[in-house]
């Protein structure tokens, strides 16, 4: 086609000019009836929280996918047997009553009367044997937590009891809604759990009943007017908005566009401008169910690393005050422990025998024959951090930093999360990195995976990355899995930290505070250890 | 008549041209991504923060991903002649019907933002073009030249902290107000105040760009001699500019137009992501993040189709602006 012919003269037509305008005009209308139909008509606007998240789960139900998004959803319908205070304490949900046997090896659990599942069918003890079976086969981590459980019985409708080969003293702490989802056996029984239905349409006994979920753009659930923990709940509606930008969150909580949001919804940067907004507040409480730790995992068969004196240089170089501080603008607490402060019952608060000292870190990498050839590196090596948070990369750059001003040149790597977790775990082709893990509700369920020797398995993400492997810290994990006495167990978790704390496979840094953000009209927001990841049933606004 | 039998033309060709260049899109899409590092299971492994060896065997063989590739290019290649775009087991849905949730949005979005930028654009471009080298063109010029430079997503960002959080105009994402008992108009109106910023923030650059090009169009064809005889006809300044002179100079703004077309669907993901707008950029980005192959698969094939239309659409334009033009 030529555009060069344009340029000669052709006398041009007057009515094709006007039908031209015409053609725009109709083109125009017709547009703006194709956006009506598309509209949304629904209930009237009483009462409804709007809840923000920056990216949409994969699934409604955390049964075989246990991503932070679906956590975020599933127990608003799908609920569990027991909810849990700050510390960890059980607290009724599905469950009314529990025991646990003196020797650790019975459970029993007494289950609510009169509850009903959404879709009209009595909840009943068969459901929960099913779904304690299920999830001990999809989970991905049901297979851990339910390893001791050999068999489920159900005497009474009402009754679920469970039999152990050997104690699991976390067990306890595992049956929170996101956790353990209790789902209904009549709809899962016969299907594959993975592609049913259920997952992207719910059926539970929460709350909230599910109403819709527009791909991309939002989730809402609608009250169900039949729930056993009448009057609860006092909102008509839960919508769940998807904002992945994180400066328009900031910005919808700034208008009001959402009423709020959890495991720190904005970005870091931010929180100070909105924190001096008369409309928003801060809450720290509800994060206790799962302490993230931020981490820098050495490859201990990487050739530098595996050298102890090596890694107490890095150890050395590096202020946990300005990660703090200036990574994470405050908003974390600092930690040498393989065992989270989060774990209150088990973190050992000593500081770490090896503390901020340049100099002393320099002597390090003296004796260990890396002296400093033209000028001032010792040796280059390579850094990778997980993409998963904004301040993973502030980190990485953070110890580049620190770490030349003793010598050590680090190159840091992007790469998305895939890449990332094959290049970890699969591949095994790094130096060191900088990651996060998260300790879950107990040592057993989120730390053992990193430190014992038996979990250094390729192409499991979460494994044992740094290859460390050392027979008294696997004896002592071996033991705190199945020790019924709760001092012995503490004992045992104390000495595991120590030895981690002088071995220093990876230096645990800080544990990030998640902060829940949420409007001042909505209260009774965060009332469990999960917070925001509870079923929501006390939620108010006023 | 002759419209009809040169559409029906232009439409045949392009199918021609257009099969065999679609189905070699979709094989040569499906290799590279395999030499993308890491898999779908690796990605709901790394969100979960949790996972065992049984897990990851269950994730893989629930994607298929224990096929050899052979077997899985075949077999998508089976689903696609069977008219479907596959499934996907990370939304547990057909893809076909995830995209066609996306496509309206993408499209209403794609279309005002189009029409948005032709509009403006060639208004402010005749404008400059009638006042070229005064100060009407000179200030005009310095308002194109900061849409033309400054990104999208920040135009978008400042928009929304002036009419959504100081003016409280206008919503500050999201498609549509959430659970609001609507009647019809307030629907659209609402639809269309949801639209405003991001089909600003969309052709702010195009218009710029359209600007600029219907200004030069229109200034070269100024100096024709057809432009001096229909002055010396006695034609009014106006008319002339607007029916002989834009008319003209329309040709190359609707060229690079319609190869814009591609380009905004493709650079609407910033803006989606600004704005929070539930449209096929995003799911292509999330795809991609997540692994999740069948679906950017679909993305890409849906989005060469909307491209190989918009191209026929701009052809048959052209014919019309200018009848000398042809399809050959």
């Amino acid at each position: 086609m030529t555009i060069e012919v344009r340029a000669q003269a052709r006398q041009p037509g007057r009515s094709r000019t006007q039908t031209g305008l015409k053609t725009t005009l109709a083109a125009l209308a017709l547009c703006a009836t194709a956006l009506s139909t598309t509209a949304f008509s629904g209930t009237a606007r009483a009462e409804t929280a709007t809840m923000v998240m920056a990216t949409e789960p994969p699934t409604l139900v955390s049964l075989t996918n246990v991503a932070t998004t679906a956590l975020g959803v599933s127990a608003k319908v799908t609920e569990g047997l027991l909810e849990y205070d700050e510390n960890l304490n059980p607290k009724p949900q599905l469950a009314i009553a529990w025991e646990v046997s003196p020797d650790g090896l019975t459970y029993t659990f007494k289950l609510r009367d009169g509850v009903r599942w959404h879709d009209g069918k009595p909840f009943t003890a068969d459901d929960v044997a099913y779904s304690l079976n299920l999830l001990k086969k999809v989970h991905p981590r049901g297979r851990t937590t339910f390893a001791n459980v050999t068999s489920i019985d159900t005497p009474d409708p009402q009754t679920v009891v469970l039999h152990l080969s050997k104690p699991a003293p976390y067990l306890l702490k595992a049956f929170a809604a996101a956790e353990t989802p209790i789902i209904a056996k009549h709809i899962y029984e016969n299907t594959d759990p993975a592609s049913n239905p259920n997952g992207n349409a719910p059926i539970g006994t929460g709350p909230f009943k599910f109403k819709e979920w527009s791909r991309g753009n939002y989730i809402a659930y609608e009250r169900n007017d039949d729930y056993w923990g009448k009057p609860d709940p006092k909102i008509d509606q839960l919508v769940v908005k998807f904002i992945p930008d994180a400066a328009a969150r900031s910005i919808a909580f700034e208008s009001g566009g959402v009423d709020f949001g959890y495991r720190t919804p904005v970005a870091l940067s931010d929180l100070e401008r909105l924190k001096k907004l008369p409309n928003l507040k801060f809450e720290t409480k509800g994060a206790a169910y799962s302490s993230n730790v931020t981490r820098l995992e050495f490859n201990l068969d990487n050739p530098y690393f595996k050298d102890h004196k090596v890694r107490e240089a890095v150890a050395r170089a590096l202020d946990r005050k300005v990660i703090v501080n200036t990574i994470h603008y405050g908003a974390a607490i600092p930690t040498s422990s393989p065992i989270a402060p989060g774990l209150k019952a088990f973190h050992d608060p000593a500081p770490s025998p090896y503390t901020y000292d340049i100099k002393a870190a320099n002597k390090l990498l003296d004796e260990a024959g890396y002296a400093p050839k033209e000028g001032k590196t010792r040796f280059h090596v390579t850094l990778d951090y997980n993409p998963i948070t904004t301040e993973g990369r502030r980190l990485a750059e953070y110890i580049r930093a620190s770490l030349s001003r003793i010598g050590i040149a680090v190159d840091l790597r992007a790469q998305d999360i895939s890449a990332f977790v094959k290049r970890i775990y699969t591949d095994r082709d790094f130096d060191f990195t900088v990651n996060g893990a998260s300790n879950l509700f107990d040592p057993t369920v989120g730390v053992q995976r990193l430190y014992w020797s038996k979990s250094f398995v390729k192409g499991v993400p979460f494994s044992n990355s740094t290859h460390y492997s050392n027979p008294e810290v696997d004896q002592l994990l071996e033991q705190a899995a199945v020790e019924n006495d709760p001092v012995k167990r503490k004992e045992q978790f104390r000495k595991f930290q120590e030895i981690v704390g002088r071995d220093i496979p990876d230096l645990n840094l800080v544990q990030p505070v998640f902060l829940t953000v949420h409007n001042t009209k909505v209260h009774d927001l965060v009332t469990t250890a999960d917070g925001v990841e509870g079923n929501l049933a006390h939620v108010e606004i006023k | 008549m002759r419209l009809l039998s040169r559409t029906g033309r232009s439409l045949r060709r392009t199918l021609i041209q257009a099969v065999p260049t679609v189905i070699g899109i979709v094989i040569l899409n499906f290799l590279l991504l395999q030499l993308v590092p890491g898999d779908a299971a690796d990605v709901i492994a790394g969100e979960s923060g949790s996972a065992t060896v049984e897990s990851m065997a269950a994730l893989r063989k629930q994607f298929g991903l224990d096929q050899p590739v052979l077997v899985q290019l075949l077999s998508y290649l089976n689903h696609l002649a069977h008219f479907s775009l596959g499934f996907s087991p990370r939304y547990n849905m057909p893809v076909g019907e995830l995209i066609m949730a996306r496509l309206p949005y993408t499209l209403m979005l794609m279309a005002c933002a189009f029409t948005l930028s032709l509009v403006v654009g060639i208004a402010c471009g005749a404008l400059m073009a009638a006042f070229a080298r005064r100060w009407p063109d000179r200030a005009m010029s310095l308002v194109v030249l900061v849409l033309y430079s400054a990104p999208g997503f920040w135009v978008g960002l400042m928009m929304i902290v002036l009419f959504s959080v100081h003016l409280g105009w206008l919503p500050s994402g999201g498609a549509i107000t959430i659970g609001a008992n609507l009647g019809f108009w307030d629907a659209v109106g609402d639809q269309l105040a949801h639209l405003v910023l991001p089909s600003f923030s969309l052709a702010c650059f195009f218009i710029a760009v359209y600007a600029r090009l219907t200004r030069s169009a229109m200034l070269e064809v100024e100096r024709q001699d057809f432009v001096r005889t229909a002055q010396a006809k006695g034609l009014t300044p106006f008319t002339i500019q607007i029916r002989h002179v834009l008319r003209n100079a329309l040709i190359p703004v609707t060229t690079v137009a319609g190869l814009h077309l591609g380009n905004m669907l493709g650079g609407a993901i910033v803006v989606e992501t600004v704005f929070g707008w539930p449209g096929m950029g995003r799911l292509a980005l999330d795809a991609v993040m997540a692994r999740d192959f069948s679906v950017l698969l679909g993305v890409l094939l849906l989005s060469s189709f909307v491209v190989i239309f918009a191209n026929v659409l701009i052809d048959l334009l052209h014919a019309w602006l200018d009848p000398r033009i042809e399809a050959e």
